[in-house]
């Protein structure tokens, strides 16, 4: 078998388990390799999304793994852990893991998956070309072994997205490489709620900075905003004015705020099944080869969304009393995939704009020292309900990530995003601007005062939270103008699957699963 | 385990709607309430919940005072069927009822 | 003009707004707490009005009565009392003879918790529906919400004298998981939805003569189309022996169309569909201009 041929006990490999796209006809070959003849193999990859990526764990093949996301095997990482099976390097931000493979984490070998492969061995990777680029230019240039699976075989690719002399390996797989529709969120799903949050989002943070330039974390919230931009955002007189330019996925959830002329660029970590014809016909808001079809590229993008975005917007699981945010959960090993990155501010920025100043003032103003010296800050918000389903508090004394990261022998709490960057908390009872806040007691009866009733709500300095809401620091939906009997779903420019296709024009294709007609 | 909890709460008002037919706000479903608002004699507003959310006695409590501090509602009986929803779909049901009373349609 | 979905509205909302504004007078309204007993005893959430909301009211100025079924509570499974409702407005319809009956029908059948008291309750039900026709006074069914019509209220509704869907709306009798458990996944997969759809959804049954009209979701467009078929001369059509004997070589004619296609894209292309796998992506008004023609090839 070539694999086994190849392969070398303790190489560092690198498997494509990206966000979206996977290799998965290499990963089940992997996961067949005899143990005896390649074991203690280090794996090094983006995602871990197929079962078979912790297979080759528990068949022996390999031993120890570094990541950055692994939602769907979360639970059975953490299993595997607890049982020795399994020593994990580092959980990392995917820019980061990226970094590594052009420092000390070069894999020897790299199984990638890509759309066509032509006579002379270019391959093309088409809309979900995602990791690859970077993943292939570490391997060929050190003296690695790439090896792709292909969906098919083609006289000439549309274009050449991975150049023959860097291939060493390719093979056509029996049926086309798994993508998971993970940036699709259904309309009819946004709750009331949901639009009350999303109408602060646009009233109380964009149109006060004059956000132009954005990352959206995926999530119904974000989507809610999405679909806000032609009616409410509208109302308020905010087109052209903010949301101009994205790094973002495809979001099926933005094809209305697109048809409605607010969108002048988006480049995207990866694509979004459906969307590919839609994204074909608007090329000129879309990154897309001469060939028509979109080109992204996940390396790339989390660049961009980290030095060229203002404002990054995201939901989370637990926040603590310094706004520090995780999505670990006991039992669960799931990873932090992109938001420590976008989620982060950008300290190496040096370029202004009116959002980065304006929130680098007001986190710096009255302030002397090193803390003062002038600059800005990227706008980071984790907007959340205070209860979870099952009437989970998202606020806690403590977060799980302290006794996960004990349980796991990990050497820190694995915080998603540092309440040092998160400019602002936003819930359905308003928003908490940390970047006002001079002290952790400040900064802490901030995070109270919007955490509703909640056990950490109910623990409020009364007196102290209506101080900061005096000041400006905590502001309820009244004091930003929004009346939360305003909050309908019919604020929705689309309220479901159906509608999202009909403003593409028939263009967006959903998945079945998504059907309801 | 299945089973119900009912909490009641008797708060005294001020404000006395005028003379209203009966209005019902929200469904049970999952993570939703509904509310029947009525008319009463009393100078009290009576809330009565029956919930399949058990042990929240303590944040229906905290619900309800704000509800009444920002309302101060007197004469009025509200019955509450919950299916487990979240104090922020609480408080919007009883903002939506309140507002009903308000603008006098019954 | 804003488009109020029909599929998003709850039952109260598309009563409001169906009906002549400021007319629906409601029987057995919440404040009687008319609930059920079954579910108190088994310690679950009640609903004032058991999941169904009655009464009376103006549709284009004819007097009518209407039932509008919550697909939210229990999936407007059918409980004795909310059957009991049901078939107290259908009694009262042949002693007041109202212009018509008009159901908003969002419903999985019987509320399984309630066991026999349901299945009796969905029975009756359909008793008082053929009394109601045979009497001459036509009994409508709207099917448009996001639940469907399913199980004995997919049977009531075939029971009713016209029924009235959008494509959002489902009609059949066993559910899409209920198949798929009894018969296995390669035989209907209830997550396929675009599959479910297409079995069971608007366009199929309107296609395949189950249902009688088509409309957009929207509440405006079914309060049209209701308003229509009160108001057309042949409205009442009281089951006779005949009807059911045409309407039985209907079904005859329409399995020899079929032969042994399983897929809804087969079917409608041997009644003469030309490209017949867009059709789930066409709009009501292409999909009302293929019916002649394929109603034709159903009559033989």
């Amino acid at each position: 078998m070539l694999l086994e041929s190849v392969l070398e006990c303790g190489d560092r490999v690198c498997l494509e388990g990206n966000n979206q796209k996977q290799a998965d006809f290499l990963a089940r070959a992997l996961v067949q390799v005899d143990p005896a003849r390649v074991h203690d193999l280090h794996m090094v990859q983006s995602v871990l999304s197929l079962p078979e990526h912790l297979d080759v764990f528990e068949n022996g093949i390999a031993s120890r793994l570094d990541f950055s996301f692994s939602g769907p095997q979360g639970a059975r990482l953490a299993r595997l852990l607890s049982q020795g099976r399994i020593q994990i390097g580092a959980i990392h931000t995917y820019l980061e893991l990226f970094g590594r493979y052009f420092v000390d984490l070069t894999p020897q070998v790299s199984l990638i998956a890509a759309q066509a492969v032509d006579a002379q061995g270019n391959l093309y990777t088409g809309a979900n070309t995602e990791d690859t680029p970077v993943i292939v230019e570490a391997t060929a240039f050190s003296g690695g072994i790439v090896i792709a699976q292909v969906n098919e075989v083609v006289e000439s690719v549309p274009r050449v997205d991975v150049p023959a002399d860097w291939v060493d390996f390719v093979v056509k797989a029996p049926k086309p490489n798994l993508i998971e529709p993970l940036f699709t969120r259904d309309p009819a799903q946004i709750s009331e709620i949901q639009v009350l949050m999303a109408m602060m989002a646009i009233k109380g943070i964009y149109a006060e900075y004059g956000v132009q330039r954005l990352n959206h974390g995926i999530g119904f919230d974000t989507a809610a905003i999405e679909l806000l931009l032609p009616t409410y955002a509208k109302s308020l007189g905010l087109k052209g004015k903010i949301c101009r330019h994205w790094a973002l996925n495809p979001h099926p959830a933005l094809i209305p705020a697109i048809e409605d002329g607010w969108v002048e660029s988006i480049h995207s970590f990866g694509s979004e099944l459906g969307m590919e014809d839609y994204i074909r016909a608007r090329s000129g808001v879309f990154f897309t080869g001469a060939d028509g079809s979109m080109r992204s590229n996940r390396a790339l993008c989390q660049a961009a969304g980290h030095y060229a975005c203002d404002l990054f917007i995201g939901s989370t699981l637990q926040i603590d009393l310094a706004g520090n945010s995780s999505t670990a959960t006991l039992g669960r090993i799931a990873g932090f995939g992109g938001a420590p990155n976008m989620g982060a501010d950008a300290r190496g920025r040096r370029h202004a704009s009116a959002a980065w100043l304006k929130a680098g003032a007001q986190a710096r103003a009255g302030m002397g020292g090193a803390g003062g010296t002038p600059r800005g800050q990227k706008l980071v918000v984790q907007m959340v309900e205070t209860f979870r389903e099952h009437m989970q508090p998202a606020f806690v004394d403590r977060l799980d990530a302290w006794e996960l990261a004990q349980q796991s022998g990990m050497p820190l709490p694995p915080v998603m995003i540092y309440g040092e960057d998160v400019t602002h908390i936003l819930t359905e009872e308003g928003i908490a601007n940390l970047l006002l806040c001079r002290t952790d007691e400040e900064r802490e009866q901030a995070v109270r005062g919007v955490a509703g009733y909640t056990p950490v709500g109910l623990a409020r300095d009364q007196r102290m939270v209506e101080n900061l809401r005096d000041r400006g620091v905590i502001r309820r939906p009244a004091d930003i103008g929004i009346d939360a009997r305003e909050a309908t779903r019919n604020l929705l420019a689309a309220r479901s699957m159906r509608e999202l296709v009909l403003a593409s024009g028939g263009l967006y294709q959903p998945p079945s699963r998504f059907r309801s007609w | 385990m299945s089973g119900m909890e009912t909490l009641c709460y008797e708060l005294l008002g001020s404000r006395r709607p005028a003379p209203f037919a009966p209005v019902l706000v929200g469904v049970v479903a999952s993570g939703n309430l509904e509310v029947l608002v009525e008319s009463t004699d009393s100078d009290r507003c009576i809330l009565r919940i029956d919930t399949s959310a058990r042990g929240f006695g303590t944040i229906w409590e905290a619900v309800v005072r704000d509800f009444h501090g920002r309302h101060r509602l007197a004469g009025v009986a509200l019955t509450i069927h919950d299916m487990g929803a979240t104090p922020a779909i609480v408080s919007l049901r009883l903002e939506q009822a309140a507002a009903q009373l308000e603008e006098g349609r019954a | 003009m804003i488009r109020m979905s029909y599929a998003e509205c709850s039952a109260r909302q598309r009563l409001s707004l169906l009906l002549d504004e400021g007319r629906f007078r409601e029987w057995l309204p919440p404040q009687a707490r008319v609930m059920s007993p079954h579910l108190a005893q088994l310690s679950m959430p009640c609903a004032f009005d058991d999941g169904i909301a009655i009464g009376c009211g103006y549709l284009a100025g004819r007097n009518v009565f209407v039932a509008a079924q919550e697909g939210e509570f229990m999936g407007g499974g059918v409980g004795e009392v909310h059957g009991a409702k049901l078939t107290g407005l259908l009694l009262r319809a042949l002693r007041d003879r109202p212009s018509a009956v008009v159901l908003l029908a969002e419903s999985g059948g019987v509320r399984l918790h309630e066991a026999n008291a349901g299945l009796i309750a969905v029975s009756e039900v359909m008793r008082a529906v053929l009394d109601v026709r045979a009497a001459g006074i036509p009994v409508v069914t709207l099917v448009g919400g996001s639940k469907g019509c399913f199980g004995g209220m997919g049977i009531v509704a075939r029971c009713t004298d016209r029924v009235i869907m959008s494509e959002t709306g489902r009609l059949s009798m066993s559910g899409p998981e209920v198949i798929e458990a009894s018969e296995g996944v390669e035989e209907f997969d209830a997550g396929d939805r675009a599959l479910v759809w297409r079995t069971t959804g608007g366009k199929h049954r309107f296609l395949s003569g189950d249902c009688d009209e088509l409309v957009e979701d929207d509440v405006q467009a079914f309060r049209e189309a209701a308003a229509a078929a009160i108001s057309r001369p042949d409205a009442s059509r009281p089951p006779t022996l005949d009807a059911l004997q045409r309407e039985h070589s209907a079904l005859a004619q329409r399995l020899a169309v079929a032969g042994t296609e399983a897929d809804a894209i087969s079917f409608w292309s041997r009644l003469g569909v030309q490209g017949a796998a867009r059709v789930p992506d066409l709009g009501v008004a292409a999909v009302a201009a293929l019916r002649p023609r394929v109603a034709a090839m159903l009559a033989g």
